[in-house]
């Protein structure tokens, strides 16, 4: 009988660097677990929809929780879902986000999205090094 | 490729590919749930963009 991939993980595999790897590059963490395709898919899928959203001159939302407007805020934690990419856009210059383009909220749904995406995607590693999936 | 619908398609692409390759195992698994997904939110997509026409926005 053909070995599945669940039987490939190693149970010695430490799922808190699994978690930190997913999340700061998308599909590692499933890679690191021998999920080859998935993670492949997750790389290629997340890190071009978090480049479509800056191409359409989505905002990369600042750090740093300000009460009076707390969906920034929330917008700022779920951008920093993708991890690295995330920082790199920032270094690089991009995400400034031009508010009068007509595809501004269009930009910021595909990055938003992307970083949501990428914290289930940390999940689903955690679950495949505990041995749950 | 930037009007609504275009980004829509787009936007459905990435959720469908991922979510796809989160709840299925098997590529042609994946395919085929990912190609289910993708078929939903453009329909969904389209139905409420048609039941929101008539409201006076």
């Amino acid at each position: 009988m053909r070995a599945t991939a669940a039987d490939q993980v190693d149970p010695a595999t430490n799922k808190y660097l699994v978690a930190a790897i997913a999340w700061a590059i998308p599909g590692a963490g499933h890679l690191l677990l021998r999920r080859r395709q998935k993670g492949v898919t997750f790389l290629i899928a997340l890190t071009l929809m978090f480049a479509t959203g800056l191409w359409l001159e989505g905002r990369i939302f600042p750090l740093g929780f300000d009460l009076s407007q707390p969906l920034v805020g929330l917008a700022a934690i779920a951008d920093l879902g993708i991890g690295i990419p995330y920082f790199i856009a920032k270094f690089m210059g991009h995400g400034a986000g031009r508010v009068v383009a007509i595809t501004y909220e269009y930009g910021n749904a595909f990055a938003i999205v992307a970083g949501l995406l990428n914290m289930l995607v940390v999940l689903d590693a955690w679950d495949v090094a505990e041995g749950r999936k | 490729m930037t009007s609504h619908l275009g980004l829509m398609a787009l936007f459905s692409v990435f959720v469908s590919v991922v979510f796809a390759s989160l709840m299925r195992d098997e590529p042609h698994d994946q395919l085929w749930f990912g190609a289910k997904l993708f078929a939903g939110f453009i329909a969904a997509g389209v139905l409420i963009g048609w039941l929101l026409y008539p409201l006076p926005l």
